[in-house]
């Protein structure tokens, strides 16, 4: 055991020793140790360097709190995090960690010659510079502050853990396990009620770990602690350490993560690095205790200056004691305690230097009994030492004047400027704050949220208190959900109460202008930076941190808030209330990205939908492309094709014999009712009433702003039934369109409507053998012109499976659509498949199923159509019941800009030269005017035609449907492509095609 | 006002920093204005600059309920870009960033901006089209923007996967080059420097309860918690808060406000080059001066004024940068923060006349105002001085709801701003 | 994450089973061919976004289907009460909430 470990002391498993290493040197510690305390044992202070001075620095804290000891940590490949808090990361069996924002080491840091011109670098140094010459900004001054800010470095490799996220629900939640969430708890858990009890730490008993000293009931502190945790146990309550509160969000959700891997030396299988808990708590209870705040003078960033209740945790804590000849500073009795802990562990205590006129005679008589040097009434003005304090310069302050200055020798400077409560989570709830004059620091007030605030996080201050107070609680809590609450008054002996005073920076005899005494230790903001910021008009709190960075950084203001305040406030001369306090936000301490995502990774990142054919079209090669949700087969290459080799073949092959599509994605939507034809009528801007059951019609939705929303064929099936398709992606907003409708503006018609999406798998056989294909396969219906025209549907029977057929086409070759139920898509694709070798069929992608379309004209909603395109805009006016009293759409297509003159329509295009436009490019009618061109319209869709044997495009022209036979002309970056307008029919304008 | 310089900061480094004055002094209300501005965000500091400086017109006032620059322009991700699709939104947009190129000389302040280009990714065959769509169009309006192959982007932004199997492979991207961020707060303070150096009357923690109109219906004033304040003129820029300020003048607007949520990550060292931007998966990342990585999220899908926010947005929007840049798993989430956005039907701003005489509002920014700062605060200070729209915000009027002439980017390509 | 009272299941449920559906009372002109440009625009697009009780519409997407009406504070985003489609506008009064 080294030096600085103490027998007898801590909570560390002293038989069990763990090895690990520090920038590549291997350290030994003990089970329980975090990295932090394990170095410390070491008689390591040096961790870390700052961001903007690269001043070298110990930690300050023990806790989550810490801002200076951060480390990168690794556990082989993949496995590397940066800022990683040293006074938290646990230590295992192997684990590897570096110091960072340091080079070449961490003992000499070339960056740190920042820290000599820190007069440079004053608060807002960059806002008044850097400005010329101008271009220098973007390549070497921007270039130069990016290099030396950033602490840690980021990870280079994929992550290979797991992280889960799961939903809780409970009565009350505790957070916080110190003396006040632990009774809180137990009080809580009488009546049966489900209670949640959380802590960040490894362990529960927050500050009780810290005092063992104090007796509980006659119990001794530890003792209480283990009986009070098997009691919740017997009680139900659900204990989870490691486990922290991020965040406080609506109506009582709580999101917390708990780290379940971090702290183990081998990784179990099967198990998540983190998990994201979402409570949903009937009622909360927040007690996240107090953090302790440092005191602002010369040299307080020095290594081994630290708080000296992190002190005590770490003796009492981990049995290690971080000075061997500590000085005590303090202006809060609490530091005293720290005192006579460490001495009756051995230190040699070499004075408490309290800054207060007098002080309790209690603790006189205390420190009288060890020995201890006492300078009370005294300030501290400097410390000395590069990496490792080694004395502390104190001064006299007789009626506010700084006396003569002298040295006190040390290893370590162990500071209280007292305490501020944590309202952290309090504060995500909006709740509001009121400012408490004698603790100088906020306290809660009120909350919209159901939760109450308990312990030293309301103030409170010793183990009675808070354990009263924690009970009280627990039982109002319980009352408010209807239980009685449980007895657990407790008395406390050898509890440490005290009081204190805030300071802004400590008074000096020294130049207060060269100070460098630090209010936020890792942004390396001073005391006279923040003045600067007032002297400079930062008025608010939150000009003042914005300006100086105070409490920006990863400790987000747990070490800096307050006392950032109480100097911005001196300055202004105002009271702090009228400064303001930053809000606190989530999450309450630095949370892994990978523990928001979750389960949300890679094929979970969101679900693919696969129709029931995806599985043949994988076997046989397909491509695929996303759309929405859906992945759909692009295209069938075969060996050695490129997409547009595949595409071309499928495409003749089509149009020459029978092509096999899988249509199963299009929304389909079942309206049915007495009042079915009434209710399309009224949705879609085409006539319905005189469409025959058994009779099909292509449809098209507007919304009420007059322009296209969606389009798909409809069937009739029966007079009150009927079978509406969708485009792929619409599905969803159109059924929901629809309900709005029905549900709140037309309630009095009698209609259903069910998405039939997923029930029904659609194939499309399309090409000039499709009936000859099908045919023999359909019972009870002729498929001749005659009996079954172009635009019929039918329910019949297809291959022995009940079906739903459609005589349509989107391609312009004779074309059906065949619905069957969905479990049996890919049978019937089958049967196809082989009943249509004898046709050469051939499988297509939905690449062919947009070129055969474009060829006839047919538009895609969303590609040819953006929101700004009416019906007549689109060529479709054709398809508007002008007739209809009334449709949605109706009126908003009749405003003046909707029908202005000179608005883009959609037409056909054939460049002069046969070249193949881009889908995107923008058209003009003066190709010689200069930047920036007038455009007129776009290209928005173009394909190598077969059929027509060049290039073919659509496009919206300005005023086009005027304009056939002239040319317009696409300016490209190499050149300018001239191409004729013309219709958009391209293939069988008389649809001869369509006919068996 | 102390020249900012290399030269000044040394001087005053030289005297222990006692010697520099304040930036803009904090203004008590005077009883009368020529022109009164809601709203002391960088739009309404900028028009108040730009009135000054380019109108002539300096008995102004900035009044805010708040301090200067804590609405939105101190909560956005701060990009900057001009590869907008319509040819009025590019003019808007590209006349910003050629004052954001200049601005830190203009205003004798460093307000950072960074021309490290701005990445828009596609992610299925839509995407492409879109993106090449405004290409095209950014082209031929004289708009960098150009498209990459998915190894391009790889090499412009290292840390981005175009791993094939990927939920959403990246199928290729548009990068504007001459795009970029800026330093949010710098914007602000920068902007109410140079106007109180010009006779702006800055006040802040007032709010405006009330706009008053005369008996011939023109605008008298306006209401504040320190009492009425006369002005010829009032321009309104009050982002997430402006249909509220003006319906007490009876202007009813097409206007929602939405909750819209930010975070960062700890910092790091430079491992994030440029700006990139998914509307497939919803998110956007650059990385700050600072190190952070700081992304942008969607808005909830209600109406509120809270600025809270919900967790399940915020999952979203982590796993979707986790999935396209999968380094980043480990990395942790430091703070994340909730603005208020007034979104119009079609995206795209108001900065327009009103039917009250000696009214005029900026509004309707959505997610996007942070970029338009220097062009929509001009535009606005030309519109307010003269009566009449400049060229460049004409188009941009409240009429078009009811004429049906939209710019409507978000109909258009579905692109977030 | 919001907690929702359908009026139709009669349960509160999680946002996720529910959509957001715009501002609530804003009804379709019977004879839309007879709004001028100006009634049309405010049917549309003008909305109250008020801060404070707003009246809005949600859909129990994930659940029943239906459409219903809302009161929610949207500077707390506290629901006041919810109620069924075509049921009168309740009396802020009588919420007992924060309204303005």
């Amino acid at each position: 055991m080294s030096g600085n470990r103490v027998a007898g002391k801590g909570r560390v498993d002293v038989g069990k020793s763990v090895r690990f290493t520090f920038d590549g040197k291997p350290f030994v510690g003990l089970k329980g140790d975090t990295v932090s305390s394990a170095l410390l044992a070491n008689g390591v202070h040096l961790m870390g360097r700052s961001f903007k001075y690269h001043r070298p620095r110990g930690p300050v804290a023990a806790g989550s709190e810490e801002p200076n000891a951060l480390i990168g940590t690794r556990r082989g490949p993949g496995r590397f995090e940066p800022n990683t808090r040293a006074t938290v990361q646990e230590i295992w069996q192997g684990l590897e960690t570096t110091s960072q924002n340091k080079y070449p080491s961490l003992k000499w840091d070339i960056g740190a010659v920042n820290d000599a011109a820190y007069m440079l670098f004053s608060a807002g140094f960059y806002y008044k510079t850097f400005m010329w010459p101008k271009s220098f900004w973007h390549r070497v001054y921007e270039p130069f502050i990016r290099a030396a800010a950033g602490l840690g470095v980021s990870p280079t490799e994929e992550d290979p853990d797991t992280y889960a996220s799961r939903f809780l629900h409970c009565d009350v939640l505790v957070v916080g396990a110190g003396p006040a969430g632990l009774a809180a708890a137990r009080a809580a858990a009488v009546d049966g009620l489900k209670v949640v009890l959380v802590d960040e730490n490894a362990e529960v008993g927050g500050s009780l770990l810290s005092e063992p000293q104090a007796l509980v009931d006659g119990q001794r502190a530890w003792d209480w602690l283990a009986a009070e945790v098997e009691a919740l146990k017997a009680a139900g309550v659900r204990i989870m350490t490691r486990t922290t509160a991020i965040g406080y969000y609506h109506q009582n959700m709580i999101g917390m993560v708990e780290r379940l891997t971090d702290h183990l030396s081998d990784l179990p299988a099967d198990t998540p690095r983190e998990r994201m808990w979402r409570v949903r708590a009937k009622r909360v209870v927040l007690a996240q205790g107090a953090l302790e705040k440092p005191l602002v003078f010369h040299g307080n960033d020095c290594p081994g200056v630290m708080l000296a209740g992190s002190a005590q945790t770490y003796l009492n804590r981990y049995g290690v004691l971080v000075g061997q000849r500590p000085v005590i500073l303090t202006s809060h009795d609490s530091a005293w305690f720290a005192a006579f802990d460490l001495a009756d562990a051995g230190a040699q205590v070499q004075a408490i230097v309290d800054t207060r006129e007098s002080v309790r005679d209690d603790l006189l008589a205390e420190a009288g009994k060890r020995g201890i040097r006492l300078k009370i009434g005294h300030t501290a003005t400097a410390t000395k030492g590069r990496l490792r304090v080694t004395s502390l310069r104190v001064n006299p302050v007789t009626d506010g004047k700084v006396g003569a200055g002298y040295v006190i020798g040390c290893d370590a400077v162990l500071m209280s400027g007292g305490w501020t409560p944590s309202l952290h989570l309090f504060s995500h709830t909006r709740g509001s704050l009121a400012w408490d004059e004698d603790l100088t620091t906020f306290l809660p007030k009120d909350t919209p949220e159901n939760c109450v605030i308990a312990g030293a996080s309301r103030g409170l201050w010793g183990v009675e208190a808070v354990l009263n107070d924690g009970a009280d609680k627990g039982r109002a809590v319980a009352a408010d959900l209807g239980g009685t609450g449980g007895e657990t008054a407790c008395s406390v002996a050898s509890d440490r109460t005290g009081t204190g005073v805030s300071h802004t920076e400590l008074p000096t005899d020294l130049n207060p202008g060269k100070a460098k005494a630090f209010v936020d230790y890792q942004n390396d903001v001073t005391a006279k930076d923040l003045r600067l910021a007032v002297r400079e008009g930062m008025r608010s709190i939150e000009h003042v941190k914005r300006y100086t960075t105070n409490g920006m950084a990863t400790d987000q203001g747990k070490m800096s808030n307050i006392n950032g305040l109480n100097i911005a406030a001196d300055a202004l001369g105002k009271k702090q209330p009228q400064v303001g306090l930053t809000t606190f936000r989530p999450p309450y301490t630095p949370t892994s990205f990978g523990a928001f995502a979750g389960y949300h990774r890679g094929a979970h990142f969101e679900v693919t939908r696969k129709t029931r054919i995806d599985g043949w079209a994988e076997e046989n090669g397909a491509v695929f492309e996303p759309v929405g949700q859906w992945r759909r087969a692009w295209h069938f290459p075969k060996p050695g094709e490129d997409m547009d080799t595949a595409v071309r073949r499928e495409c003749v092959a089509t149009r020459q014999s029978v092509g096999i599509f899988d249509a199963s994605t299009l929304g389909k939507i079942e309206v049915v009712g007495p009042d079915a034809v009434e209710f399309m009528n009224r949705m879609y801007t085409n006539p319905w009433t005189k469409l025959a059951p058994g009779r099909c019609r292509y449809g098209l939705l507007c919304g009420d702003d007059g322009f296209i929303r969606d389009d798909g064929v409809i069937g009739r099936l029966t007079t009150d039934r009927f079978h509406v398709t969708t485009t792929t992606g619409g599905a969803a907003r159109v059924l929901n369109m629809m309900e709005d409708y029905l549900q709140t503006e037309w309630p009095d018609l009698n209609v259903w409507l069910t998405s039939t999406t997923e029930q029904w798998a659609t194939i499309a056989l399309n090409g000039p053998k499709a009936a000859a294909l099908l045919a023999p396969l359909v019972e009870g219906v002729d498929l001749t012109d005659e009996a079954f025209p172009h635009m019929s549907c039918v329910e019949c029977t297809v291959a022995g499976m009940p079906a739903r057929l459609f005589r349509v086409s989107f391609t312009g070759e004779i074309g059906f659509e065949v619905n069957v139920p969905a479990p049996r898509g890919r049978t019937l694709w089958e049967v196809l498949w082989e009943a249509g070798r004898q046709y050469d069929i051939c499988a297509y992608g939905t690449e062919t199923m947009h070129v055969l379309r474009a060829e006839k004209g047919y538009i895609i909603v969303g590609q040819d159509t953006d929101g700004t395109v009416t019906p007549k805009d689109a060529g479709l006016d054709w398809a508007v019941g002008k007739s209809k009293p009334d449709f949605v759409g109706k009126r908003g297509m009749a405003r003046p800009d909707l029908t202005s003159e000179g608005r883009k329509q959609l037409v056909g295009l054939l460049t002069e030269d046969h070249s193949r436009l881009e889908e995107g490019a923008q058209i003009v009618f003066d190709p010689t005017q200069a930047l920036p061109m007038t455009m007129v319209g776009h290209v928005t869709s173009s394909y190598h035609s077969d059929a027509v044997g060049r290039p073919i495009a659509l496009a919206l022209v300005e005023g086009g449907h005027g304009r056939m036979g002239e040319t317009v002309h696409i300016p490209m970056p190499d050149r300018t492509i001239a191409a004729k307008i013309t219709p958009m029919v391209f293939v069988d304008p008389d649809n001869a095609r369509l006919k068996i | 006002m102390t020249h900012f310089s290399a030269f000044s900061l040394l001087k005053n480094a030289l005297t222990g920093h006692k010697n520099w004055t304040e930036q803009w002094p904090d203004s008590q209300p005077k009883a009368e204005y020529d022109v009164v501005i809601v709203g002391a965000g960088g739009h309404g500091l900028g028009a108040a600059y730009y009135l000054a400086k380019e109108h002539g017109i300096t008995n102004v006032a900035v009044i805010d309920k708040g301090w200067l620059g804590g609405g939105n322009t101190g909560r956005n991700t701060t990009i900057i870009r001009s590869n907008y699709l319509y040819d009025e939104s590019a003019r808007l947009y590209d006349h910003s960033v050629d004052l954001w190129e200049n601005l830190s000389q203009e205003l004798n302040y460093n307000v950072m901006y960074s021309r490290r280009g701005v990445l828009m990714l596609a992610h299925n065959v839509h995407d492409v089209q879109s993106f090449k769509r405004h290409i095209h169009s950014n082209r031929l309006n004289g708009v960098d923007n150009r498209w990459l192959t998915p190894e391009e982007c790889k090499a412009y932004c290292p840390p981005l996967s175009i791993s094939k199997s990927a939920r959403y492979p990246v199928m290729g991207g548009a990068l504007q080059e001459r795009a970029g961020t800026a330093r949010h707060d710098a914007v602000a303070w920068g902007y109410a420097r140079g106007a109180a150096a010009r006779g702006v009357d800055i006040i802040q923690n007032c709010p405006v309860t009330a706009i008053r109109r005369n008996a011939d219906g023109s605008v008298a004033g306006v209401e504040t918690a320190r009492g009425f304040i006369r002005a010829k003129k009032v321009g309104v820029s009050a982002a997430g808060h402006t249909s509220v300020v003006m319906q007490t003048a009876e202007v009813r607007l097409p206007l929602e406000s939405y909750p819209l949520q930010a975070l960062v990550s700890e910092p790091v060292k430079p491992v994030f080059p440029c700006v990139v931007m998914s509307n497939a998966v919803h998110a956007y990342i650059s990385q700050s001066d600072k190190g952070e990585l700081v992304i942008g999220s969607g808005t909830d899908q209600y109406t509120s004024y809270s600025q809270r926010g919900g967790l399940p947005l915020i999952e979203h929007t982590v796993a979707a940068i986790a999935e396209v840049f999968p380094i980043f798993n480990r990395m942790r989430m430091l703070r994340k923060w909730g603005g208020i956005v007034d979104v119009t039907p079609d995206r795209s701003a108001i900065i327009s006349k009103t039917p009250v005489e000696g009214l005029y509002v900026n509004c309707g920014w959505g997610t996007g105002g942070f970029k338009a700062t220097p062009g929509a605060a001009h535009t606005f200070a030309w519109t307010i001085a003269k009566d009449e729209p400049h060229p460049i915000n004409a188009p941009f009027t409240m009429e078009r709801f009811r004429t049906g002439r939209l710019i409507d980017e978000a109909a258009a390509a579905a692109v977030a701003h | 994450m919001l907690l929702i009272t359908c009026p139709y299941c009669e349960e509160t449920l999680p946002e996720a089973e529910f959509a957001y559906a715009g501002q609530a009372h804003v009804i379709r002109p019977e004879n839309p061919s007879g709004q001028s440009d100006e009634q049309w625009e405010e049917f549309l697009f003008i909305r109250e976004n008020p801060k404070g009780p707003h009246f809005e519409r949600w859909r129990h997407l994930h659940g029943c289907g239906r459409f219903f009406n809302a009161v929610r504070d949207t500077v707390s985003d506290k629901f006041l009460t919810t109620y069924r489609a075509g049921a009168p506008r309740p009396d802020l009064a009588s919420l007992g909430g924060d309204a303005k």
